[in-house]
């Protein structure tokens, strides 16, 4: 059987891109570089899904349609976490993570 | 004898691209996490995300494939790269490399790499059901369907996530606006 038709491969690759995406974000110090880093995460749950889905489960169209719900969540997240990020740079002139100590209550 | 060559040098050309893929999803994650500069961190995950449609391709969801392309590469990294131009258009200082630093992301590794090499040793060792005999329909036709039937309210349900997203972005990106800045 070629190797593109076992799971583990996949598998595999989805959890070295959830290593590194935890890695990036505990080390990034920008708050774009961790949302990347949160994207990558993303991407490693979607992979996992629609290997598992294709090789170990009866229904094959259930882990297509979960990955698509999970594109437009990504993209929302996205969308909400970028305007919040551009509304914390007019604040701060910055999105370094050590600048943003204040609270305003 | 050409032929049986022919199936050969197919069988071929597919294992490779599938390696293919394979290193640019995770040298593309590589650039994402260890670059310094951020838009070569975006450059990372859009190399990352077409080796992923690659991989959905070989999963057999080529409509997988290609929204990944169209919503990760066109609108996300392409969002993220409006986010960088509108908050840190000028490069910042590049960070001091002292020892601590140094310190700090091979003790990060840690974490990182036990990470990995627990799921990696679950996916391989794991107890797995066997694969179903019976396949169902996994066409893009059977997607559309049980999309449209079995999971209508999640899909009206993401289209009204997705309107209160954008209302929010706007909302909140307009917020410290003022005349002064």
């Amino acid at each position: 059987m070629p190797v593109y038709e076992q799971a583990e491969v996949y598998l595999v690759v989805a959890a070295f891109l959830l290593a590194a995406g935890i890695f990036g974000l505990l080390r990034r110090r920008t708050l774009v570089g961790m949302l990347i880093s949160g994207e990558l995460i993303f991407s490693a749950a979607a992979l996992n899904f629609v290997a598992l889905n294709h090789f170990h489960a009866p229904e094959p169209a259930e882990g297509q349609i979960f990955v698509l719900f999970i594109m437009g969540l990504a993209a929302a997240e996205v969308s909400i976490a970028l305007s919040i990020i551009i509304a914390v740079y007019r604040n701060y002139r910055s999105i370094q993570t050590r600048d943003l100590t204040d609270l305003k209550g | 004898m050409p032929a049986i060559l022919g199936e050969q040098a197919a069988a071929w050309v597919i294992a490779a691209l599938f390696w293919f893929f394979v290193a640019l999803t995770a040298g593309g994650a590589l650039i994402a996490v260890l670059t310094t500069r951020v838009i070569r961190s975006v450059c990372g995950l859009a190399i990352c995300c077409m080796g992923l449609a690659g991989l959905y391709y070989y999963l057999h969801s080529p409509f997988l494939a290609l929204m990944e392309v169209l919503i990760y590469i066109g609108a996300v990294c392409v969002t993220i790269v409006f986010a960088i131009m509108l908050a840190e258009p000028d490069e910042p200082p590049p960070a001091p490399r002292t020892k601590g630093t140094w310190l700090w992301a091979v003790v990060m590794l840690i974490p990182a790499f036990g990470v990995f090499l627990l799921m990696s040793h679950l996916s391989l060792a794991g107890p797995w059901p066997q694969p179903p005999v019976v396949r169902g329909d996994e066409s893009l036709r059977a997607v559309g369907i049980s999309l449209l039937t079995q999971y209508c309210l999640a899909f009206e349900l993401i289209s009204l996530v997705l309107l209160a997203a954008i209302l929010g972005a706007l909302v909140v990106a307009r917020e410290g606006r003022t005349r002064d800045h």
